[in-house]
């Protein structure tokens, strides 16, 4: 790795010539966009699978795509740990804040449902419905 | 910036940068980072009222037109499209970056005005986008599409729709207008005199932002 280098104070890292790297990267992004795509037309066609699989499916490909551009576009990767850690540990509070809301939202959903008038009073343990999210 | 980098070297000791990139470049990570958190409010929120909803519109539906297509059924093509164009100038702006390491002026130029081609287009794309869902009768508290299940869709679709795409939109036109300046100051040979081309790096890092959010608005608002 170029950071084991000693190199001259003004020079910053040393620096491969070839682009072979980010060439790879852009075919990657590439190849998975168009693996989404074509899911997206054979679940329109065939209806093949659940559709929490599908977007199972779409949120895992978004997430390496993610990682991609962050890693080797914006050179994360390479980068030293302290400036690794000072930016994706910050982030992570994104879990508590995705699970919290949609959560959030999924109650809400629920007891308006309940509370619509004309509902006959829920039973203290009620079922929570499928989510109609799609 | 200080480069005899050992695995012993004490980061924390003073005297250098302890995440070993010039304040400049830290200081746009970490403004990415709170922009970070300002998309994924949004997005968040819209997934809230989404989750919150007993039904929503079919996104294969809403997002079917294509350029020239008249009345075609070609869902995600125009959207594919531009994805592609996205990503495809995020490339050529990491051959600028990688042309500016190389300090090799003419490459910035070409890699950099391609660049701002592909995001002028990319803004080409979406402003079609618009002016079509427009005419369709879709803006702000306007909502002409049905649920899935039939019944009447409120306007959240709608007005999360045009707010985060609007505000991605707006992302992508200071992008052009930052690569544009860039241009310019390689132009004039600012960077050569400079003796680096680290500017190139930073706006870099901000246009690879814009990239990486599209990516989630895709996914959140074509795919699922």
């Amino acid at each position: 790795m170029e950071h084991t280098h000693t190199g001259v104070a003004h020079e910053g890292h040393t620096h491969d010539s070839s682009t072979k790297g980010i060439w790879k990267t852009f075919w990657i992004l590439l190849a998975i966009t168009v693996f989404e795509v074509g899911l997206a037309f054979l679940y329109l066609e065939f209806d093949f699978m659940a559709r929490w699989m599908l977007n199972g499916i779409f949120i895992c490909l978004t997430l390496v795509k993610a990682f991609f551009i962050v890693a080797e576009f914006m050179h994360l990767r390479h980068e030293i740990r302290n400036l690794v850690m000072t930016i994706l540990i910050p982030l992570l509070l994104f879990v508590w804040f995705i699970i919290a809301f949609l959560a959030d939202g999924e109650s809400w959903k629920n007891m308006r449902k309940d509370l619509a008038p004309g509902t006959p009073v829920a039973p203290a343990t009620h079922i929570t419905n499928e989510p109609a999210h799609h | 910036m200080d480069t005899a980098v050992t695995a012993k070297k004490k980061w924390w000791s003073g005297g250098h940068s302890p995440f070993n990139v010039s304040y400049g470049k830290l200081m746009m990570w970490y403004f990415l980072m709170s922009d970070a958190f300002t998309f994924g409010a949004l997005l968040i929120a819209y997934g809230t009222i989404r989750f919150m909803s007993p039904s929503w519109p079919d996104p294969n539906v809403v997002f079917h037109s294509f350029p020239g297509m008249g009345h075609a059924d070609l869902p995600l093509v125009f959207v594919s499209v531009m994805t592609f164009i996205l990503i495809m100038s995020s490339v050529t702006m990491v051959l600028a970056v990688h042309a500016g390491h190389m300090r090799d002026r003419k490459a910035v130029i070409k890699w950099m005005t391609w660049t701002i081609i592909g995001g002028a287009a990319f803004l080409g794309c979406q402003a079609w986008e618009w002016t079509h869902l427009y005419e369709s009768g879709a803006w702000w508290g306007r909502n002409p599409f049905l649920n899935v299940d039939g019944t009447l869709a409120s306007t959240n679709f709608t007005n999360f729709f045009f707010t985060i795409t609007g505000f991605h939109g707006l992302h992508v036109t200071s992008g052009v207008v930052l690569n544009i300046v860039i241009l310019a100051n390689t132009l004039k040979g600012t960077y050569e005199q400079r003796g680096h081309y680290e500017m190139v790096e930073k706006v870099g890092l901000y246009w690879h932002f814009v990239d990486l959010v599209w990516v989630f608005v895709f996914t959140c608002f074509y795919l699922l």
